[in-house]
């Protein structure tokens, strides 16, 4: 039943066993549960993942083996949902792509699982949390390797329901229960539009289909992108809209940071390094679609630069430990989703990938701190922590210098591609790139802060929990140092071509962003802008190395000016920090660390009219009220009235019955005769 | 004097008018009882009446038949009158409304 | 065994109805009435795998037949039929049978006997709905299912089990009799209750937008579609857990049944002229479903609200006029019945056990019971349209259909106000779901609660599977009704699905009896 299309592609069975292997784990231990030894559930949770990871590899050398133009493997496993012209596959496909993202999902996940076995160890939902973890990495996967836009849209909502049911993990707590609940319905606003943009895709594509080919499939899509073309804004916003609930992007940023209630790991894989970059990657997936539209394109750059601006700003200020790496990941978020924007989609997915390294890293260091104060995670009562806990501060600090751009560990690789496409192209501009770099520097100053106030100087802690400090377990403190070295050297793989590289990552890409640009030539719409990217890939003139050169070292030394700014101000001149935070009454401090009051803002502007809404007008009034109050029982009461009125001529008395009876008849027959 | 159809009529005009002025007037139940016997019979003066007037024979097939029912009607609503006498110790219909609701 | 399967359909129908009577009449006492019940569900689920798989999914057309005269010289005839729509619904059925009898096995202890007679009295009565194909034979059927819910609901209900029961009967009632009406309108037209002479008709216009309102209005209130829903929540906060779980799982399908098998295909006209407005309705409705569900104090009450909000995407789907839509709005009705029905007996399995629905009286209840909590999850879930569950598909093709379609005007704008429902749905489920089973057990009555049993576990998890399943592989369902979905629209397709003329102004359309044919006649008497 396949298509010619179809056929023509190298089927590889391979791929659905790299997604299923976690669902089989999740599924074990979900239903025997507590019947089996922790060792056993870790085993089978880790070695699921560990298999998954292995899989990817093979299927990754398999891709890699092919020539660049014909690098995509399919696996169909069967038909999903078929129904006159409309068909959807139940399918994976890996091209160059997914085959990046199936390695830093399975592979980072891997290690997060390994790093659980120790955190989570003396849980008693041990096994349910490992049965979530593996579900989680098996809904990644599937958004990941999805053959079809529906297929990732399965995943989309995969990942969420597991984000959901692992920050509600410790469901005793209220809070959490709500922060979960809140992340999940967040989800769903941005899935609404993401539901509508699918269908506008659908709509605008469906009458165009030829025989076989499935609707939503990636291929069908790019082969079709020139029918799109007209709708190509209308869609690529409304799936960004959905991008911007999965991403955390204004303005459905909110549920991220109260996403932090989760167990530690949880917010390195979900909330850091995985989960919340597949808006980065379903942009980057859909590029031959943004392509089309310079507008889209316009906004998910204005929307990334301005997310990475506000959570910034708002990361200055946070107390949480985790908050305010939370806030450091929306607006890292911001920065893939700028790099998108301009065009530059392999330079967003380079992002994703240093990111995950280090964002994962200093997420599961926080957890090495978290566990070692016994749960306390305000900064404030941390403090010389890097004397009892020398792994995960060097490790710790390796982060922070790769997140800050520092020469050459890869945060500075790939935020340089970033800011550099931005500032080359038309729809960034200027403007963009000093946001852009007015972010770099706040970020390398908010990190150096929260690594002083954790690590540098005395302990401010209790005694009690003094006492009690001790470094992590090795299942703990061995990911912290394959991810410390992955992020020193895991951005070296897409060395430049102005430092001396040749960026093998983006050449491993370019078959997928460049394929984009056939239904765009074809379509007359933004071939210019493609042809910009494209020139911007290959480092244009001489001129360009030497403005690229001279940019990449200014953002270096801004980062490093930020780094050391945030090193003197909170351990040498404290007062400095005082002045700052009573700068102009002490307002924008406040306003800040308040996170601009916007959860507040949305909470007495939609939730609580809503609230009012549903339950005085819409129940008690129109339900109650209107309806079954005066329609409904209304007309029982006519009907009663009319009736008591009846009853009263039933009298009981027979001469009366008769006597209108014989009146009746009476003026029955004169009728009748009268009328002839 | 020719007795033609409207004369048969006419006297079945006045038993039953007769019959339903007094079902209608008096409060016996017997009374009233016997004013239906009345009327029924009116009845039957028509149907004899036009079975003559028309020759056909189906109208005195009717008459008997009412016999028939008008006896077992008698009998029946007497049977109740005496019941009901027993136990209200009174046939004054208007006493009798029970099944007013 | 030809002597059962030549009459098969019948064999399916009547079979319940032979257990309600035995259930009535010897069977008396309770165990083995409850046996009894249970044998006589799993037998008549059991004869309809039958339906299942010698069904040929590539005609359209009914098969199984069975066709006697009945009255009027054959006019009204006994005729049983099953296309794939009916199929699904009829497997819906004899599948949830079972379940719902298991469910009352602690639930009902008083009048057993009679009260699974009803059970299955109503099983039977819903099946021959599903297959009558004469319309009387329809109607009696139709009106014969009001008389076991009036009894379950008003015997072995709640407090105010008689004002629910009451006013569940009236609503039916006032519809159906409009629905009567317009029978036997068509019957003097057509000369016969068949309903394949009711599609032969060619009726003018204005008789179609008559008869189709006359329809419409008997089916819209079972389905029920806003603003004529308030029977509704009473029904099912009153009604036991058997009762609330036949309600929601099969019977509220009828209205939909209804429309897709008669009003559509019967008044073509007056579907594309009433869509436009109908489809507000139902979008209304899902909108409206939702939000008063947000704030329902109560959970059964919550889930009676979430079935209005659910039942808007069914007849939104139908009346999208789009084979996409449609088969979706089948699907729905698939799923709804599914998921609604299992947590009609999720909420039944609490109540059982603390003699209250309040949300606010739980909370914490994940600690004590996780194989219940992790059920209602999944139920919860599949609720509101998890990809990968039953409700995702149904509500996927209804709200594309609806978007695709070029016969309702403003679609696209109706869709984008749908898929809000989608929004709402996960809100107020993982709301009630936060307080019921998160946080801390604070209240001690939830102390020490059971968890699931396994008679409980035995009839959720068949549910639990078949939501999976849906969700996964589609084209179980989808396969097997593309052709009846076609064959029922045809009338429409033949319409040319045009969109309606505005400002056609309403006229009682002139009827014009034919002479002889059993009608009323009031005739001046000639006197000679």
């Amino acid at each position: 039943m396949h298509s010619p299309v179809q056929e023509s592609l190298v089927q590889e069975s391979l791929l659905r066993w790299i997604v299923l292997l976690p669902l089989l784990g999740a599924a074990i231990n979900g239903l025997l549960n507590r019947r089996l030894a922790r060792p056993v559930v870790g085993a089978i949770a880790c070695g699921s993942v560990g298999l998954s990871f292995v899989l990817s590899v093979v299927a990754f050398a398999r891709l890699a083996s092919l020539p660049a133009e014909a690098r995509l493997l399919t696996d169909i496993v069967g038909s999903w949902i078929v129904y006159g012209p409309l068909r959807v596959d139940l399918g994976f496909a890996l091209d160059p792509l997914s085959a990046v993202m199936a390695l830093v999902v399975t592979g980072v996940g891997f290690l997060i699982h390994i790093y659980s076995l120790g955190y989570m160890s003396h849980d008693k939902g041990f096994a349910r949390f490992f049965t979530y973890l593996n579900l989680f990495i098996f809904a990644m996967m599937t958004l990941v390797l999805g053959e079809n836009l529906l297929m990732l849209f399965v995943g989309w909502e995969g990942v969420g329901l597991c984000s959901y049911l692992l920050i509600s993990f410790w469901f005793n707590e209220e809070a959490n229960a709500i922060a979960g609940k809140k992340a999940f319905v967040v989800n769903r606003v941005g899935d609404f539009g993401f539901l509508l943009g699918i269908f506008l895709l659908g709509a605008t594509l469906l009458p165009h289909l030829g025989a076989g080919e499935g609707l939503f499939s990636f291929r069908t899509m790019q082969h079709h992108a020139n029918v799109l073309a007209p709708a190509a804004t209308a869609i690529a916003l409304l799936l960004f809209v959905g991008a911007t609930g999965k991403s955390a992007q204004i303005p459905l940023y909110i549920w991220l940071p109260d996403a932090m209630a989760g167990p530690t790991p949880v917010s390195a894989l979900i909330h850091a390094a995985t989960m919340v970059t597949a808006g980065v990657y379903m942009i980057a997936r859909m590029n031959f679609l943004y392509v089309l539209s310079p507008t889209a394109m316009q906004v998910v750059a204005i929307v990334g630069a301005a997310t990475a601006l506000l959570a910034a700003t708002i990361a200055m200020t946070q107390n949480d430990i985790k908050k305010v790496l939370a806030y450091s990941t929306v607006s890292q978020l911001g920065y893939m989703m700028l790099a998108c924007g301009v065009g530059a989609f392999a330079a967003g997915i380079f992002h994703v990938m240093t990111h995950a390294f280090f964002k994962a890293l200093l997420f599961l260091g926080s957890g090495s701190v978290i566990h070692a104060m016994s749960g306390e995670q305000d900064m404030r009562v941390m403090g010389g922590l890097h004397r009892k806990l020398p792994v995960t501060f060097w490790t710790f600090l390796a982060g922070t210098f790769a997140i800050a751009g520092v020469f050459p560990l890869a945060g500075f690789f790939s935020k340089d591609e970033i800011l550099w496409k931005t500032f080359s192209s038309d729809v960034g501009g200027v403007p963009l790139y000093a946001i852009a770099f007015l972010v770099a520097g706040l970020t390398a100053f908010y990190m150096m802060r929260l690594v002083v106030l954790t690590f540098h100087g005395e302990n401010r802690a209790s005694a009690e929990v003094r006492h009690h400090i001790h470094e992590s377990p090795w299942t703990m403190t061995l990911p912290l140092v394959v991810l410390a070295v992955l992020s020193v050297v895991g951005g070296w793989i897409g060395w430049p071509a102005f430092l001396g590289g040749s960026n093998h990552f983006e050449h491993w890409l370019a078959p997928v962003f460049a394929s984009g640009g056939h239904g765009a030539a074809a379509a007359g719409h933004g071939a210019e802008a493609l042809a910009h990217g494209a020139a911007a890939a290959h480092g244009g003139g001489h001129g360009e190395v030497a403005l690229e050169r001279g940019l990449a070292a200014a953002s270096l030394v801004w980062g490093l000016l930020g780094l050391s700014l945030g090193f003197l101000v909170y351990s040498r001149r404290t007062k400095v920090a005082d002045s700052m935070r009573n700068l102009a009454g002490g307002w924008p401090y406040r306003v800040l660390l308040n996170k601009y009051y916007v959860d507040e803002a949305y909470d007495g502007a939609i939730l609580r009219p809503g609230f009012r809404l549903s339950k005085t007008v819409l129940w008690k009034g129109i339900d109650a009220g209107v309806i079954d109050g005066l329609l409904v029982n209304g007309t029982a009461l006519v009907v009663a009235v009319v009736g008591s009125l009846l009853r009263l001529m039933q009298n009981g008395l027979v001469r009366f019955y008769a006597w209108s009876f014989s009146v009746g008849v009476a003026v029955f027959v004169v009728y009748l005769s009268l009328r002839g | 004097m020719v007795l033609t159809l409207n004369h048969f009529l006419a006297l079945a005009a006045v038993v039953f008018v007769t019959g339903m002025a007094g079902f209608v007037v008096r409060r016996n139940a017997i009374v009233m009882l016997m004013c239906i016997e009345l009327m029924l019979s009116a009845v039957n003066i028509v149907f004899a009446a036009f079975a003559r007037h028309h020759g056909d024979a189906g109208g005195h097939v009717f008459v008997l038949m009412n016999f028939a029912v008008a006896a077992a009607e008698a009998a029946i609503g007497l049977a109740i009158l005496v019941e009901i006498y027993r136990r209200r110790r009174t046939v004054d219909v208007d006493e009798l409304k029970s099944l007013m609701e | 065994m030809p002597f059962i399967t030549d009459h098969i359909l019948s064999w399916v129908t009547f079979l319940p109805l032979a257990g309600a009577l035995l259930l009535w009449t010897v069977v008396r006492r309770e165990g083995p009435a409850r046996w009894l019940a249970l044998g006589v569900a799993l037998a008549d689920f059991v004869l309809s795998l039958h339906l299942w798989f010698h069904f040929d999914a590539a005609t359209g057309v009914d098969q199984f037949v069975e066709r006697v005269a009945w009255l009027a010289d054959g006019r009204i005839s006994y005729h049983l039929g099953m296309d794939g729509i009916s199929l699904m619904l009829v497997m819906l059925t004899t599948f949830l049978g079972p379940l719902v009898i298991l469910s009352t096995w602690r639930a009902i202890t008083d009048r057993v006997a009679e009260f699974l007679g009803f059970v299955l009295l109503l099983q039977a009565a819903m099946l021959g709905t599903f297959f009558a194909r004469d319309m009387l034979l329809f109607y009696v059927f139709w009106e014969a299912m009001l008389i076991p819910m009036y009894f379950i609901i008003g015997v072995w209900g709640g407090q105010r089990r008689l004002y629910a029961a009451v006013k569940f009967f009236i609503f039916t009632m006032v519809g159906s009799v409009f629905m009567l009406v317009g029978i036997i309108y068509l019957y003097f037209q057509a000369g016969s209750m068949d309903l394949a002479a009711f599609l032969a008709l060619d009726l003018p216009r204005q008789a179609q937008l008559w008869l189709f309102a006359a329809f419409f209005l008997a089916f819209a209130i079972k389905v029920p579609l806003f603003p004529l829903h308030t029977w509704l929540p009473d029904a099912h906060v009153e009604a036991p857990t058997a009762g609330s779980v036949i309600l929601a799982g099969v019977l509220l399908k009828m209205g939909t049944y209804g429309m897709l098998r008669f009003a559509m295909p019967l008044f073509p006209e007056g579907v594309t002229t009433f869509a436009p407005a109908i489809s507000v309705l139902a979008v209304i409705g899902i909108i409206y479903g939702a939000l008063v569900a947000l704030v329902q104090p109560d959970v059964k009450k919550l889930v009676a609200y979430s079935s209005v909000s659910h039942l808007g995407f069914a007849v939104l789907g139908l009346f999208s006029l789009t084979p996409l839509g449609v088969a979706g709005s089948l699907y729905q009705m698939l799923a709804h019945g599914l998921s609604t029905g299992a947590l009609f007996l999720l909420v039944g399995v609490i109540y059982e056990r603390r003699h209250t629905r309040e949300i606010s009286e739980f909370g914490g209840l994940a600690h004590g019971m996780p194989v219940y909590a992790t059920i209602f999850l999944i139920t919860t879930l599949a609720s509101i349209g998890l990809p990968g569950m039953a409700g995702f598909v149904a509500e996927f093709m209804i709200l594309f259909g609806t978007f695709d379609s070029a016969t309702l005007v403003h679609g696209r704008l109706l869709a984008v106000l749908a898929a809000t429902g989608v929004v709402l749905g996960a809100i107020y489920m993982l709301w009630m779901y936060q307080r019921v089973f998160f946080g801390r057990r604070d209240n001690p009555k939830n102390e020490g609660l059971a968890d699931l049993s396994g008679r409980e576990l035995a009839v959720l998890l068949p549910l639990v599977l078949f939501m999976f399943w849906l969700g996964v592989r589609p084209g179980l369902v989808l396969d097997r009704i593309e052709a009846s979905v076609a064959h029922v629209m045809a009338p429409l397709a033949a319409q040319g699905m045009t969109p309606p003329v505005h400002g056609a102004s309403l006229e009682i359309p002139a009827v014009e009896l034919p002479d002889g044919q059993g009608r009323f006649v009031f005739a001046k008497p000639e006197m000679r």
